[in-house]
This record gives structure tokens, sequence and C-alpha cells, in this order.
């Protein structure tokens, strides 16, 4: 029955991993959102996660806690965006030149660190993780429980910030500056918004969010890191916000879709759907929507040019 | 309209400026990185410098580890003369070392003359039509295709994926297709190390960029495209007919690298056996201000730093991922441009 067959594919234990899988996407899209409404392309958020992933798991090895791993993967992630910032914003450097610049530098840099702290290539010894936690209640409500009633609490976080994102680009003045700034910047400057702290802040920020995403891989949902571990998820949230049309709950629903490709391409397996087509559909979509076809999928206006101050 | 300055500058010491600033600069900040592995910088850059230069058989293996770089430097410098920013050589060396392979691991009755030909050019054909997609993209619906080539590495490296653990997989375990046939081979020139002809191949490659961009129609157009589009379109040179041209080039000079990784040195396709190849081009284009001669002596050196790496971190306690992040400073150096010209002239004073 063709019933069975969806069953199969679309239930709770494929939903939750769907959820789990869109978590680090969730992270570093909402990261992309602030950094590129600001008018800042960033396509170092997979360096920027491959950061706050080894970063995560280093402090988490020296401190035995993870919650402070978090925190260092977060302050990390905030330096790399600084580096970001400072290269586009204050020296004018391309920006996607900066971010591939940063991506090629967290590589060398992250396996750099493991050979010389634990003198081994490929994967660092095991730390504690962020346990995964029952809520109460949630628990009890039948499907919706099962899908979120027992996941890690950085998932939850991960929620919650999409919330904070959107009420803060849509619902606050400074969130409104931002997207002034990466609107008209001129003509957020003429009446008084300094466009440069906003850029910093934002791509920081942006940085910062990032290298939770990648913390959540190496502290939470596992708990090593391991070269290349991101494994390309900068770019698939950077697919996610486009296709979410740098909204937050577009791109939230992006990742949980691109998370669901993930969760499922097992399974199309074994019924002789090669998995590796079903890797391949977020990018493809991505490129339909900026295509137009589905929607047209619109960047902020100045996305990508410095500002210079007349 | 005519009157639009074409001419590139001369490689004169003001241009040279930058890079070479930048390669400094970089060297010094992995300096640090090597004083806090416990080496000292003199000794560990002399053991790189040494390994990668000090005798034939290096010199061989720096331009072995070289001729893929001249081909994506090459390939994403032929896209910016247009103003296009090809981030997407990763994915078309992919797709193009893939159809390479495809081609030199069946018809193993062709003669090599034209067996090698065939394989070699429909990698290239390959690796064009994958980047005429991004270009088609820009010059038509007006894309970005910095975001779509992105996108398209992706697709080429679960396609290829695809092709290489099922319709395409060899006889052996791993995930890796058959040995092409002796008649696809790009020959071994210095063995033991793994420099073939592919680099002969490069040198034609840069020889015929230049020539296409600065002694033809066609190249004036790209390049006028690329200096002001509009203007361009003013004076009667099709915008998007240039920049889907350019892609289409720049993607067939890029999907070389792969071509040459597959029939020269492993003779077959490893799945994802790249080293990033196409994002150091992008450092490769930049370094060497997006002209061919530029190009050759940036992929020389950054040949020279992968194989000094590797020897660094045979004889020091320097893990190789060091030229990793010295590349990735050289990148961001170079296009802070500023930064450097601030801080050259204040070196001077002192």
């Amino acid at each position: 029955m063709w019933w069975e067959y969806v069953v199969y594919f679309v239930n709770a234990t494929v939903l939750a991993a769907a959820l789990r899988m869109a978590t680090p996407l969730i992270f570093a899209s909402m990261g992309g959102i602030l950094s590129e409404r600001s008018g800042i392309i960033n396509i170092g958020l997979e360096g920027m996660m491959l950061t706050g992933a080894f970063m995560g798991m280093l402090v988490t090895f020296y401190t035995a806690n993870p919650w402070v791993g978090l925190i260092g993967a977060l302050l990390s992630g905030g330096v790399v965006g600084l580096v970001h910032a400072v290269a586009t914003v204050r020296y004018k450097v391309d920006q996607v030149v900066s971010g591939t610049a940063i991506n090629i530098f967290a590589g060398g840099f992250t396996v750099f660190m493991l050979r010389t702290v634990f003198d081994v290539a490929g994967t660092s010894p095991a730390v504690e993780r962020i346990p995964t936690v029952a809520v109460p209640l949630l628990r009890r409500i039948p499907f919706i429980g099962d899908i979120l009633g027992h996941q890690n609490p950085v998932v939850y976080l991960a929620l919650i910030l999409v919330v904070a994102v959107h009420l803060f680009l849509f619902h606050t003045v400074w969130g409104l500056r931002l997207r002034a700034v990466g609107e008209h910047p001129r003509a957020a400057d003429t009446v008084g918004i300094n466009v440069f702290r906003a850029r910093y802040l934002a791509v920081i920020a942006s940085g910062a969010l990032a290298g939770l995403g990648g913390a959540y891989l190496s502290i939470a949902h596992l708990s090593r890191f391991g070269d290349g571990m991101t494994a390309g998820r900068g770019f698939i949230a950077l697919a996610a916000m486009i296709f979410g049309k740098w909204t937050p709950f577009g791109a939230l629903g992006a990742s949980i879709l691109f998370g669901f490709a993930d969760a499922v391409q097992m399974r199309l397996q074994e019924v002789g759907i090669p998995r590796h087509f079903v890797l391949m559909l977020p990018y493809i979509l991505t490129m339909v929507a900026l295509a137009g076809f589905i929607g047209r999928a619109t960047p902020p206006k100045s996305i990508g040019k410095p500002y210079e101050k007349e | 309209m005519r009157n639009v300055e074409l001419q590139q500058r001369s490689l004169t010491s003001r241009n040279l400026l930058v890079p070479i600033g930048s390669v400094v600069l970089a060297l010094l900040v992995g300096s640090i990185f090597i004083l806090v592995v416990g080496e000292n910088p003199l000794y560990a850059y002399r053991v790189l410098l040494v390994e990668s230069f000090g005798s034939i058989n290096n010199i061989a293996g720096t331009l072995q580890r070289s001729t893929p770089l001249i081909f994506t430097g090459l390939g994403v410098a032929f896209a910016f003369r247009c103003g296009l920013f090809n981030i997407g050589a990763e994915g078309q060396l992919y797709v193009g070392g893939m159809v390479a392979a495809i081609i030199g691991v069946s018809f193993g009755n062709l003669p090599g003359l034209i067996h090698l030909p065939i394989a070699v050019f429909a990698g290239m054909l390959a690796g064009g039509l994958w980047a005429a997609i991004p270009g088609i993209l820009k010059a038509k619906l007006g894309v970005h295709e910095v975001i779509n080539t992105i996108m398209m590495n992706f697709v080429a490296y679960y396609l290829t994926d695809f092709l290489v653990t099922g319709p395409f997989h060899g006889g052996r375990w791993a995930p890796e297709t058959d040995r092409v046939f002796p008649t696809a081979v790009l020959e071994r020139i210095l063995p033991p190390s793994r420099l073939n002809t592919g680099i002969f191949l490069a040198i034609v490659a840069l020889v015929v960029v230049y020539i296409v961009l600065w002694k033809t129609k066609t190249g004036y157009e790209i390049r006028a495209v690329g200096l002001n589009p509009s203007a361009a379109e003013y004076g009667g040179i099709s915008v998007a007919r240039n920049m889907v041209l350019a892609m289409v080039i720049s993607g067939a000079v890029a999907s070389l690298a792969g071509v040459e990784q597959v029939l020269g040195v492993h003779g077959r396709f490893i799945q994802r056996f790249s080293p990033d190849l196409g994002f150091i081009g992008i450092a490769v284009a930049l370094l060497g201000k997006n002209h061919p001669v530029g190009v050759f002596f940036a992929a020389v050196l950054f040949g020279a730093l992968r194989t000094g790496g590797a020897a660094m971190d045979r004889l020091t306690d320097v893990p190789r991922e060091l030229v990793v992040i010295i590349q990735a400073m050289i990148i961001m150096f170079v296009a802070a441009d500023e930064l450097i010209r601030r801080l050259v002239p204040r070196r001077r004073k002192a």
C-alpha cells in the first residue's frame, strides 16, 4: 500500500531526526540572515561553524563542562565573525573572497590545532556532551511529543533563537536599523544610524551563531570533533537562508526541509532511490528559488557592496 | 567607446607590491603558528624551501602540484576578467575529471592519438557546460553567479559520488573507478614524481588564454564587459553572450585540473580526490592578478607550499596544515590591498 510507504518516510521518528539534522542549519542560517540583512555576504558560515565545532570540543575537553564549551564556541565563532567584519567593513575586502579565505583557514586551523594539542589527525578524543532532556508535559502529547518531547536542549535553543531573531528583525528599532543598513546604507547614515557599527555587530553575531551550530555537532549531537565535520552544512545553511528568503521562519522551514532530506536519505536508498540525489535536493531547490520559479528569492539591496562614508 | 583603456598594465614593481607583501605577511603570521608548535620558523621555512626546490625531483613534485592549480587559477581568472566570480571550479573539475575517467575506462580499442584527446576534450566540454548553467542564470535572470556556482559544487560532489559508487564503480572495494586504459593516460615525465604531460597542457592553456583575452575580438569584448557592463552594452557588445561564453571557457579550463588529476596523477577517478584545488584556484587567480603570467607564478608558489609542507610535516613538528593556513592568509591579504599598501611605506620609514 502506498500509505505504508508514506508512514515509513514521514513518521515521528524521522521528523525528530529531521529536527536534529536541521538544528546546526538553523543556527548558521540565523547567523547568515543577520549578516546579509546588514549587507554583508557571509559564505564563511562553513568555516565559522567548523571553528565553533572545534573550539566547543576543546573548551569542553579542558573544563569537562559542555555548556562552557558552548560559550567557547559562541565566542570563537564571534572572533571569526570579527575577522570577516574587519576585512569586509574596514578594509573593503571582497566579501566572497573573505568568506572563502575564512573557510580555507578554518579547515587548516582546526586540523593544525587537533594535531598540535592532541597529536591526532582524524578525530579528537571523546568529551562530555550536552545530554538530551525529556520535556515533562510536551512529551505526553501524541505524535508532537514524539517529535519534540525528547530532544537535546540545544535543539530547543535553536527554535527559541528563530523567534528571537524574528522579533529582533521585525519588531525592534534595532532590527529596523539593521535592515535599513542592508537596504539603503546611505539613507540609514543620513538619519544618523552608524552603518559600520551595525555591520560589525551583525557579522560578529553571525559568526557567534554559526559557531553554536558547529558546537551542536561536536558537543551535543556527538561528543567529539572530526576533521571537516561540518561537511558543507554552512553552505546548506546559506541555501536555507536563501530558500527562506532571508526571513527567520522561512529559513527555519527550509532548514527542517533540508534536515528531513538528510534524515530520509538512507530509507530512500533502501527502496532504490539513490541517496546522492536526495542530498543534492537542497542545492537544486535553492537554484530554482533564486531563478524565480517558486517565488523569487531576492537578497537585500546593498548586499556585497562596501559602504564608504562621504 | 573605444577610448576605454583595456590594456593591462605591465607587471611593474608597483603592481607586484601587494602580491609579494601579502605572501611575506602571510609567512610572518605563519611563523607565529610555528613558534606555537615549538619549532624555529627559519628552520621550518628552510625545510619548506629546500624540499620544494632543492633537487630535480623536488622541483618535479612542485610542478606536479602546481599543474592543477594553473588550470583552476586560470579558469577563475578568466571569469574574473569578465567580472564574474567563479567559485565553482571545484565542482567543474570533478565533473570534468569524471567524464574524462568514463571515456578513459571505455573504448579500450582506440589508438592513443585519438583516445587521449577525446578524453581530455570531453572532460573540458563537461566542465564548460557545467559552468554554463550559472552563466546563463546570471546573463538571463540576473542571479548572482557566486551562489549558483557554490550550489553546483555540491550537486557535482553528489553526482560524482553517485557515479563512482554506482554505475562506474571499479573492481576494487574503494570508491574509485577502474584504471583508465593506457591509451588515455597523460604520461609521467620525471618518475618517481607524478609530474605528467598535463604540465604542457597547462602551459598551452596559459598561452591560449593570454591570446584569447588580449589578441582577439572575443577577449576584448569579455574584458570590456568585465570593466563596465553598461558601457560595453552601449558600445554594441552583448553582455549576456559574453558572460555565458566567459563562464564556459572558465569552467572548461578549470575542469582540466580534474582531467589532469584523473588521467595523469591517479590514473582513475577517486571519490572526492581534490584537496580544495578549485578553492585554492581562487587564491591563485587573486595572487596572480588574473593574468596568465601571474597565475603561473602563483600556482608554482602554492604548489611549492604543498610539496614543502608535506616535507615539513615529515621532518619537523609543524603539521602540514600550516600551509593551508598560510594560503588562506595570502588570499585575505592580497584582497586587503589597502592594508598592505599602508603597511609597506610605514616599514620603509622606520
